[in-house]
């Protein structure tokens, strides 16, 4: 029985570990500001809640009260971050647009070449 | 278990290390801000596995809990404050 629940929860972080990779590759890789947080804002969520529901079956081997009531805790770190991470990503592209970043596009890509002559029109 | 929880705590550190890069090199101010946002999530994680690794998690979930409000406070605020910055349009294109 330990053995299985080991093994739940080796497989619940492992996963959770490769949502954070897949993260940090996208948050590196990805060409502009607003497509750098799509892998920010999805991943990260779903990484955590991978994490802690790993954590929670570790710690629920032993089952007393203290266990139970340390696990619904990390369960409740889990409900805040997935109300909070949309929040503050919607915050950051909120600051985007207002600050006039516009998106990515094939033009402005070209339009690189054109700012670094430093001849603007 | 306890090796494991170490090895998934280094993996998570050199995920940091990714994200940093973002922090560093970002072209435009909120580039950082998302760099920094990654980075406080992934450290909710990484300190319960530090209170498993002590096995003190009943005190190491609180710390855990006010990190994730605080990195949120954090976020929300400085976004605030950078919604008036001018000229990141074109700052986003020196690399």
């Amino acid at each position: 029985m330990a053995t299985l629940l080991n093994g739940i929860s080796i497989f619940f972080m492992a996963m959770g570990l490769l949502f954070f990779l897949g993260g940090a590759v996208g948050i590196i890789r990805m060409p502009d500001f607003y497509s750098r947080l799509h892998p920010a804002g999805k991943l990260d969520t779903l990484g955590i809640m991978a994490m802690v529901i790993g954590l929670v079956v570790y710690n629920l081997h032993h089952l007393s009260l203290a266990a139970v009531l340390v696990s619904i805790k990390m369960l409740l770190i889990v409900f805040f971050v997935f109300m909070s991470s949309p929040t503050a990503t919607h915050s950051i592209v909120d600051a985007g647009m207002r600050a006039g970043l516009r998106p990515w596009t094939q033009k402005s890509r070209s339009g690189k070449n054109h700012l670094k002559a430093g001849k603007g029109e | 278990m306890s090796t494991f929880f170490l090895a998934i705590a280094l993996g998570i550190c050199l995920l940091m290390l990714l994200s940093m890069y973002r922090c560093l090199f970002g072209p435009t101010v909120l580039d950082r801000l998302v760099g920094v946002n990654a980075i406080g999530s992934k450290t909710v994680v990484l300190l319960l596995l530090i209170g498993f690794l002590y096995e003190r998690v009943d005190m190491f979930v609180d710390i855990a809990l006010a990190y994730a409000f605080l990195n949120f406070v954090a976020v929300l605020a400085a976004s605030r404050y950078f919604h008036k910055r001018k000229g990141l349009y074109e700052e986003s294109f020196t690399e």
